[in-house]
């Protein structure tokens, strides 16, 4: 079974895990995902392959903590062991060509964003980075995107670090400046993606979003993922997850990915009050 | 000389009142009193036409011989010599197309229950005879690929395992089974059933490497150089189609093969499974398969207040099996015939809240002879259902194509084979099932595995 070889914590909801997986790290490339199992009765989440080591047999998830699964993910720790992991999935980030590239990464979609920036990089690309976070105590891997690019731009909405703004202010910002690039990835949350394609859609510069539809089996067999590109339905987990941003219809993806909204929320609380008790009867038990 | 006009013995089944919400097994099984009664309605034929009706060609006068003398276990020996998974087989056959179509007794009256003895055999087999199979050391050095878990898979795995050949199986999901686990529901097809097969193959020395998606995380290439000799594809057609109507993206729309599993593999019908499912109060299913008869009696389950199966033929085109239609309709599933969806409506919100149809007449013969549905002009209606469920069928799953792109696919994107041997265009490989013909039937799949078992033997011999 995989097994967690580091945990690291970044920032208060996102964290980092180390998993012993050789035969999925010998295939990853930049743009693909994983799916896990945490337990028996758990679901089959989608993250992405954050990073990877062929030599050392391991990729790299980082994951922020919404709901019941990422919640059970984040108990675990090193030496514990995954039930099911699966990968690589989706189709590998396609930058063929591209002469400069602006990497854009929102919150925890920064996780994906650093894979791309980082194989370009070292494909010896220039390669500009803006990523945007809430506020200054949830800015993570600045260390890391640092030496996987030219550039490095930070915005909270803030104001608390970095510049205040947007992601798609600063990009607005950098194009007008002459930046010069051929190709734009934007990674995060739905809004923000559709932000950034309004930015770069007049001047038409290629802009790929890596798109996030809630999964189940990750291999083309159930269809859940599906999302309206160009007015075509397409498979997120084999024809994605990146898609061309302009032909993307964002609303509906807003839409299916809230279906579970209400019921998720209360798993999670029932799971949370679950814990408690666990925690109330082994602290009795301590008394005894 | 035996009564031509006497009845089939009668199956034992749940109440549908109590059944329609549970899912337990909606099918009894015969007791031995029933089995030996029924036995004794064949007739012996010299020339049995129902052996010519089954795909894997069951000796039946043989084993049904066996059942009316009480010798069970030897009527098992005598199915299990042609059909490895006969207790899945004997529930899922479409037998009234089958071999219970030939069965001479069917001209005056009905059919020997040849199904229904089946399963009894099986079940009767699985409960006696609790030893696992002998455990093999394989004889051989030759050793095979097979991706895939599902029947097709399975029975390969099985027949070259049981020659003594040293088998890997390979499959992309948590469990093995394809659509036995995923999209066959558990009061149709018990899962224990399934798992007994399992524990079957690990006994037999079948290595099974679950969580890999072959093509994926490898290639044929990859395979070989492995130092895997032969390789049976049989991947499935899991990939569903829409019908490309507005609204399908809406909230609430699902395809039947994500409801069945959700419901089925991820047990989104047990509280204490974290998966899940929407909390319908009207569901329309869209489909006349066997898929739309589990989708929509799973709903039912699911606990929604109505369930409606949308279907643009009339009853006798249905493609699902007769029993499955009947169970459906005893269990208050609402079929509406000749109507076809045209567009789901949107609440404002995003979320499904309505299915406009239009009703249908039949009109000329396809080539298939099938009469053609077309449309009643201006008879458009509105049905009130926050779910919709499409089960319009599917086409075979994408990813292994990747596993060598040059394989041979027929225009539907299924595998080309020597229907001989199910042999592809790339020597030492070999597919079979849904992969190859799209979606069909269980034994279809068996019996192509089963096929290429034999043909895999011999190539691998001849070497
Ligand atoms: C290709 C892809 C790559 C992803 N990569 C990352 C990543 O690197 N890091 C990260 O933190 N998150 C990533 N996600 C999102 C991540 O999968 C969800 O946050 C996670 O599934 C939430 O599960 P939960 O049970 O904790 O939360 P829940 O309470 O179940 O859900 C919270 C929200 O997450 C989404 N979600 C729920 N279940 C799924 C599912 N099975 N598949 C997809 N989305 C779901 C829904 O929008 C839901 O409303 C990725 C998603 C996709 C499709
Ligand atoms: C809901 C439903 C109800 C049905 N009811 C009946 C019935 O009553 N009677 C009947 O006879 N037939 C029925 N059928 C049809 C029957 O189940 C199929 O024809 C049969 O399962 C096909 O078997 P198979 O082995 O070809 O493929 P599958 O059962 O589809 O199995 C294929 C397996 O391959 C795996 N796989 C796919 N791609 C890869 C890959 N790249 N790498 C590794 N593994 C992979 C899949 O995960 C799956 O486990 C039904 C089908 C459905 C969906
Ligand atoms: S395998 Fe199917 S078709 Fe053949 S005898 Fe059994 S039930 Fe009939
Ligand atoms: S055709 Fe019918 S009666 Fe004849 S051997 Fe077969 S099952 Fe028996
Ligand atoms: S997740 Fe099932 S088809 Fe993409």
């Amino acid at each position: 079974m995989p097994t967690i070889v580091t945990k690291r914590v970044l920032n208060p909801t996102v964290s980092l895990m180390e998993v012993e997986a050789p035969n999925i790290a010998r295939k990853a490339l930049p743009g693909q995902f994983v799916m896990l199992r945490v337990d028996e009765k758990g679901e089959r989440i989608p993250l992405t392959i954050a990073d990877y080591d062929a030599v050392r047999g391991t990729v790299t998830i980082m994951y922020q903590r919404v709901g019941l699964t990422t919640e059970k993910l984040d108990q675990l720790g090193a030496g514990d062991c995954l039930l099911d992991l699966v990968g690589p999935l989706g189709r590998p980030t396609e930058v063929e060509g591209a002469k400069k590239v602006v990497v854009i990464g929102g919150g925890v979609g920064c996780a994906i964003a650093f894979p791309q920036a980082k194989a370009l990089h070292n494909a010896g690309i220039p390669v500009d980075v803006i990523v945007g976070f809430r506020s200054k105590d949830l800015v993570f891997l600045e260390g890391e995107f640092r030496q996987a690019c030219d550039n490095l731009y930070i915005t909270t909405d803030d104001g608390t670090y970095g510049e205040k703004g947007f992601v798609s202010d600063k990009l607005t910002a950098l194009m007008e400046a002459g930046a010069g690039y051929d190709l734009c990835i934007a990674i995060g949350p739905i809004p923000m993606m559709r932000a950034v394609a309004n930015v770069t859609r007049p001047s038409g510069l290629k802009t790929i979003v890596s798109l996030n539809p809630i999964m189940v089996d990750g291999t083309g067999m159930c269809g859940c993922c599906r999302v309206r590109v160009g007015g075509q339905t397409k498979f997120a987990c084999v024809d994605g997850p990146d898609f061309d941003g302009h032909e993307v219809d964002y609303d509906e993806l807003i839409v299916r990915n809230s279906v579970y909204r209400a019921q998720e929320a209360a798993a999670k609380e029932a799971h949370a009050c679950n814990l408690q008790k666990m925690a109330d009867a082994a602290e009795k038990g301590g008394l005894r | 000389m035996a009564d031509m006009k006497s009845p089939r013995t009668p199956m034992p089944e749940a109440d549908p009142k109590v059944r329609a919400r549970n899912f337990e097994e909606v099918a009894l099984g015969y007791t031995e009193e029933m089995a030996i009664k029924e036995a004794g309605r064949c007739l012996q034929c010299k020339n049995p036409l129902c052996v010519q009706g089954c795909p894997v060609n069951v000796r039946i006068p043989e084993f049904i011989a066996k059942v009316a003398e009480g010798d069970f276990e030897g009527a098992y020996e005598v199915i299990s010599s042609t059909n490895g998974l006969p207790a899945i087989s004997g529930r899922v056959c479409p037998q009234e197309t089958q071999c219970e179509a030939k069965c001479v007794r069917g001209i005056k009256a009905e059919p020997v229950a040849i199904g229904r003895l089946e399963r009894f055999v099986a079940d009767w087999h699985l409960s006696h005879n609790t030893k696992p199979a002998k455990p093999l050391s394989p004889n051989n050095y030759n050793h095979v690929a097979v991706v895939g878990s599902g029947p097709a898979g399975l029975t390969c795995a099985y027949d070259l395992a049981s020659k003594g050949y040293p088998v890997t199986l390979y499959e992309a999901f948590h469990t093995i089974g394809g659509v036995l686990v995923y999209g066959i529901p558990e009061f149709r097809l018990p899962k224990a059933i399934v798992h007994r097969t399992e524990e079957d193959l690990r006994n037999l020395g079948v290595q099974i490497q679950l969580d890999t998606v072959m093509g994926q995380a490898c290639t044929l290439d990859e395979l070989f150089d492995m130092g895997y000799k032969a390789v049976f594809l049989g991947t499935g057609a899991g990939l569903p189609k829409f019908m490309n109507i507005p609204g399908e993206g809406l909230a609430g729309v699902y395809s039947a093969n994500e409801y069945l599993t959700r419901v089925n593999l991820m047990h989104a019908w047990d509280e204490s499974y974290d998966t899940p499912l929407i909390k319908s109060r009207s569901v329309a299913v869209v489909g006349g398969g066997n898929v739309a008869m589990d989708a929509a009696r799973c709903a039912m389950r699911m606990g929604a207040g109505e369930v409606h199966l949308v279907y643009r033929r009339s009853q006798a085109e249905m493609p699902a099996r007769a029993e499955e239609v009947h169970h459906a309709m005893e269990e208050g599933i609402q079929f509406h015939f000749l109507t076809n969806p045209t567009q789901v409506l949107n609440d404002g919100a995003g979320h499904a809240c309505g299915l406009e149809c239009i009703r249908m007449e039949l009109g000329e013969p396809d080539e298939k002879g099938r009469r053609r549905p077309v449309e009643i002009p201006d008879s458009h209606f509105q049905m009130e259902v926050d779910t919709v469920i499409m089960a319009l069928g599917t086409s075979p799953n994408p990813l292994i194509r990747m596993a060598d792109p040059n394989l041979e696919l027929n225009r539907h994107g299924c595998f080309v084979v020597n229907e001989e041997t199910m042999k592809t265009s790339r020597d030492g490989v070999y597919a079979g099932g849904d992969a190859v013909t799209g979606a069909a039937t269980v034994i279809q799949a068996m019996g192509a595995g089963k096929k290429a078992a034999k043909a895999i033997d011999e190539y691998l011999s001849a070497r």
